[in-house]
């Protein structure tokens, strides 16, 4: 099992994954400096880490979407790799277009950081399966621009393909049907605003995160 | 198009001009400082050397007002590495590492520009840490606002917290702990203090101090703009086009900026390139060269068409005195300026080698060829005036006699009154927009409403504790007293997590020092903490002075804030506020002699003000030690399961207050805590539960035999004082000594107030 987590510049939750990683994985992954265009080869897992990649001073991971590394990130995917992108990170994976919609600024227009109550809406995916029957945990979210947004068609189609893998409990954002996480066609692709990697026990952030890094490790 | 060699030339021509008294009084640099000035030059100075001289010997950069009663604060212990006079001060956390911390103020922009003045003051903060070496780890932020019914109020709370989440959020760096309050006093001149923590290597750790003649002068960052110029405005129109307006005194903030020279710098710290290092925060370029040169003992030549420029045209003086942030001055080793280039321009970050250190002792600066300021460093930084400011021992006020006072009908009422009061109420809605939990290492923060914020050492099985306290109301009351309660209270949130507190930053905010009646407080106050910093052991590394905080004449409340950081070995022996079980009995760790001058008690449900309040209550430091053990003991030994320092509300808000994070209904009961030797007649309902003595805590404790037992052995002063309840509807009642019940508090309706005032006052709802 290995993995690689990119940096953008303004990234900051790098670190967060690398310790998530190399804690419940038991490997350290490689960390990608955004700039250094490719991926270490054969990587299982990419992730896309949450922060204020070029200071968000565009619109949320719009400029990151541009950068060198975005061209391996797509080839990864497209060979089928998995792709965990965390809050920065999936308003970039949206950018880059891998996974559908968009995020908008909260629906109550301030930053938000509290534990998170989700419902798990499959626990047969490749991110959830170690959550057995569990149907909801908790998870911390922080972020300004969290409210998910698609056209109806595409809302129905995330719906009707099983492709929404959480929902929040007590909308925290406005986003549309409650979505807090989606994957892409084939599953592998997760793009979520909770921060599991804040959750993997021993600190304030609870452990319900583990179980994602633990579905993983057992699906690759 | 201008003739470049023209603007040159008018530049140069006006930079050199000599200056006078009058130009000098413009300058903030009086008829004294003036000729100390002219006689240690041997000439008038000229433009660039005036403006210089006024920054350096500023209030802010000089302490002058101050610097004689700063002295008398303990500043060592066995823990201390670096005490006061470098960016930061340093303790040791064992292992080889260091935790190195600063509080600062950035008072007057967050009230101009509550965003931007708010966000700057995170910014300048996490530069005096990183620049030591360490990487941030913590921020922590000290608010005073305003009456909620002042009309500027709503918008600078809104203003100041969006500004400080948006600087601490997209830096990276958690925001775990502050404390917000209101107070008419705050109206004209709100207080922003932020505290910033940092984890350095011992080995790896680096001063302004130590750089050496013939090294390569390094400025990297952002560009220098017109930005944060204050002083004279200086005819900088006479050199631009168009029109030139005046450029706003409040810098702006770039955490982007700020995040990659976090990196950028700690990736060159990790080599051996840096000698000497210094961030420019307030007087920018001028102070940064300065204390380094100073610090050193040497000499300072610097080009400053090379400095990096946002705009064209600037002057020396400009250059000089600009506040733009997110930029630092190092001085490299020999041979590593490649090195040093090849890290910052992966951060895509300017990095220009701008001058040379010399044996000169001058600092010499140039502009499009000419020497346009040359002035030995020594009396810039040493020669600063140092005065004596007279001073007024402030008048002691009478006790506050509560018998004048009608006893309350309803103590639910009262406890209702004082958990939802704008002090009191929750300050969900401000910590909510600030995330608490990048970087993986909070254990305990704001979230659950304890008395210090707990983060783990990254990688290790160790923490520290961090808190913020300051009681204004006290140091009014009684500057001596009320400076000694600031630093115990410190002291007691450490210790109630299970730390051991080690030193203090702090944050000294008055009024006007050249009104006697202010100094006194000033002298007062610091030496009241000074007493409090001996005894304790808890000596102060590192702070800030922030004066002449008035408007139309009036002060703000004496406000000196400290910040403390305790270390906790073993991070799985914390308490919380969390964690009372049903069942659990309440106890008390400390005498009650009931003291309820200056109290939440007699402000929020009597209404009193001023001199009517009466004193505070008196710190027994010996106390304070013993009981301080003693609580760590019992964590220590895992005797607890939750623990809360008893201060504003008293016992009532500190049962309240774990009833609402616990989730648990408590009982009160008004028997047992009178201490041996108290007059029974004395005894009230209202000092039971509502006075403010010193050096108490409430543990919750599901074996009470052994705590009372323990307390008993350690002679410390324990009585139960309740239960938590098992039962389906949690309450806070509390039943006099007669088995009269006084107050039945549902905690649904305890919480609804408690968490609604301040959603609803930023809603404009009340």
């Amino acid at each position: 099992m290995k993995s690689a987590v990119i940096v953008f510049p303004g990234s900051n939750c790098d670190r967060d994954a690398q310790t998530a990683l190399t804690e419940v994985m038991g490997t350290p992954p490689a960390m990608v400096w955004h700039k250094d265009g490719n991926l270490p080869d054969d990587v299982d897992l990419v992730v896309v880490p949450g922060g204020f990649s070029y200071g968000d001073y565009l619109r949320c991971g719009a400029m990151a979407a541009n950068s060198p590394v975005i061209e391996g990130l797509r080839r990864h995917a497209d060979r089928g790799g998995y792709v965990l992108g965390v809050c920065n990170g999936f308003q970039v994976l949206t950018e880059t277009q891998l996974l559908p919609g968009a995020l908008l600024r909260n629906a109550g227009l301030d930053f938000v950081c509290r534990p998170q109550a989700l419902r798990i809406e499959s626990s047969n995916s490749a991110f959830t399966s170690a959550y057995g029957d569990r149907k909801e945990i908790t998870i911390p979210i922080a972020h300004h621009d969290g409210n998910f947004v698609a056209d109806e068609d595409t809302l129905d189609r995330l719906e009707g393909e099983g492709r929404v893998a959480f929902r929040y409990s007590g909308n925290p954002n406005g986003s549309a049907r409650d979505i807090a996480g989606i994957v892409s066609e084939n599953g592998r692709v997760l793009g979520m605003m909770p921060h599991p990697e804040r959750a993997i026990g021993g600190h304030e952030g609870g452990a319900d995160g583990r179980g994602m890094f633990e579905s993983l490790l057992s699906a690759i | 198009m201008t003739d470049t060699s023209d603007l040159a030339n008018r530049i140069v021509s006006a930079m050199q001009a000599e200056q006078s008294q009058t130009d000098a009084a413009g300058h903030g640099i009086n008829a004294e400082e003036w000729d100390r000035l002219v006689t240690r030059l041997g000439r008038c100075p000229n433009l660039v050397e005036l403006g210089i001289y006024s920054v350096m010997w500023s209030e802010h950069c000089s302490y002058k007002s101050s610097r004689r009663h700063l002295s008398k604060f303990p500043t060592k212990n066995a823990r201390v590495i670096q005490g006061p006079g470098e960016n930061a001060g340093v303790i040791d956390i064992g292992d080889g590492q260091a935790a190195i911390f600063k509080m600062e103020s950035h008072n007057h922009p967050s009230y101009i520009e509550p965003y931007q003045g708010a966000a700057t003051g995170v910014g300048g903060i996490l530069r005096d840490v990183f620049t030591m070496g360490a990487r941030p780890i913590a921020l922590v932020n000290a608010l005073r606002f305003g009456d909620p019914s002042h009309p500027k109020t709503r918008s600078l709370v809104a203003g100041v917290v969006a500004g400080i989440g948006g600087y601490g959020n997209c830096v990276g760096v958690p925001t775990v702990a502050g404390e917000t309050q209101f107070d008419e006093g705050y109206n004209g001149n709100i207080l922003v203090n932020a505290m910033a923590v940092g984890l350095a290597d011992q080995d790896k750790i680096f001063y302004a101090r130590g750089a050496t003649p013939g090294n390569q002068i390094f400025y990297v960052g952002s560009k220098t703009g017109r930005d944060g110029i204050h002083g004279a405005t200086m005819a900088s129109a006479e050199f631009s086009e168009g029109d030139e307006e005046k450029r706003p005194t409040v810098q702006v903030g770039d955490p982007f900026t700020e995040k990659l020279l976090i990196e950028a710098c700690l990736e060159l710290m990790a080599t051996d390139a840096i000698q000497a290092i210094q961030d420019m925060g307030a007087a920018g370029l001028t102070s940064s060269s300065v204390e380094m040169a100073d610090k050193g003992g040497i000499g300072i030549e610097m080009d400053l068409d090379k400095v990096p420029q946002r705009e064209t045209g600037m002057t020396a003086y400009e250059i000089m005195l600009s506040e733009s942030q997110e930029r630092m001055l190092m001085v490299l080793k020999p041979g590593k300026e490649d090195l040093a280039k090849a890290i910052f321009e992966k951060y895509d970050l300017d990095a220009e080698v701008i001058g040379m250190t010399t044996d000169t002792g001058h600092m010499v600066l140039k502009q499009f060829g000419e020497v346009v300021c040359d002035i030995p460093v020594a009396p810039l930084a040493e020669d600063a005036p140092n005065y004596d400011r007279p001073w007024v021992e402030p008048k002691a006020r009478a006790p506050l006699d509560l018998s004048k006072y009608p006893e309350p009908e309803d103590y639910g009422e009262v406890l209702l009154k004082l958990m939802s009061s704008p002090d009191m109420a929750s300050k969900r809605w401000i910590w909510e927009q600030y995330d608490r939990h990048v970087m993986g290492d909070t254990v305990d923060s704001s979230q659950s409403m304890g008395d210090a914020a707990i983060v783990r050492i990254h990688g290790t099985n160790k923490a520290l504790a961090i808190c913020s306290d300051c009681n204004p109301h006290y140091v009014a009351a009684d500057p001596f007293e009320g400076g000694k309660a600031v630093v115990a209270e410190a002291y007691r949130n450490l210790s109630s997590v299970g730390a051991t507190p080690i030193a203090i930053t702090d944050n000294l905010n008055f009024g006007n020092p050249e009104k006697p009646a202010t100094m006194g407080y000033i002298v007062k106050a610091i030496e009241g903490m000074a007493e409090a910093c001996r005894t304790l052991d808890f000596p102060v590394v590192s702070g800030n002075v922030s004066l002449y905080n008035e408007t139309d004449g009036k002060a703000i409340p004496p406000t000196p804030v400290v910040g403390g950081v305790g270390l906790i070995e073993d991070v799985s022996k914390v308490a919380t506020l969390k964690g009372a079980q049903p069942g659990d009995v309440l106890i008390l760790i400390g005498e009650t002699r009931g003291h309820l001058g200056a109290s939440l008690y007699a402000r929020e449900w009597l209404g009193l003000k001023g001199e009517e309040l009466g004193p505070p209550p008196p710190v027994d430091l010996a106390t304070e030690v013993k009981n301080a053990a003693f609580v760590h003991k019992l964590i220590e030994d895992g005797l607890v399961n939750a623990v809360h320092d008893v201060s504003d509300g008293g016992i009532a808000c500190a049962a309240a207050d774990m009833a609402l994070t616990s989730g648990i209904g408590v009982f009160l009961h008004g028997d047992q805590i009178l201490s041996k030797g108290e007059d029974p007649a004395l005894y009230s309902e209202v000092w039971h539960l509502f006075a403010e003595d010193c050096g108490r805590f409430v543990v919750s404790v599901s074996d009470a035999e052994t705590v009372l037992d323990a307390a008993e052995a350690s002679d410390v002063f324990v009585a139960c004082v309740g239960n938590v309840e098992v039962g389906a509807e949690a309450k806070i009642t509390f039943w006099n000594d007669g088995d009269e019940e006084l107050l039945a508090l549902p905690v649904d309706t305890l919480r609804e107030a408690h968490e609604g005032w301040l959603p609803r006052y930023m809603k404009g709802e009340n």
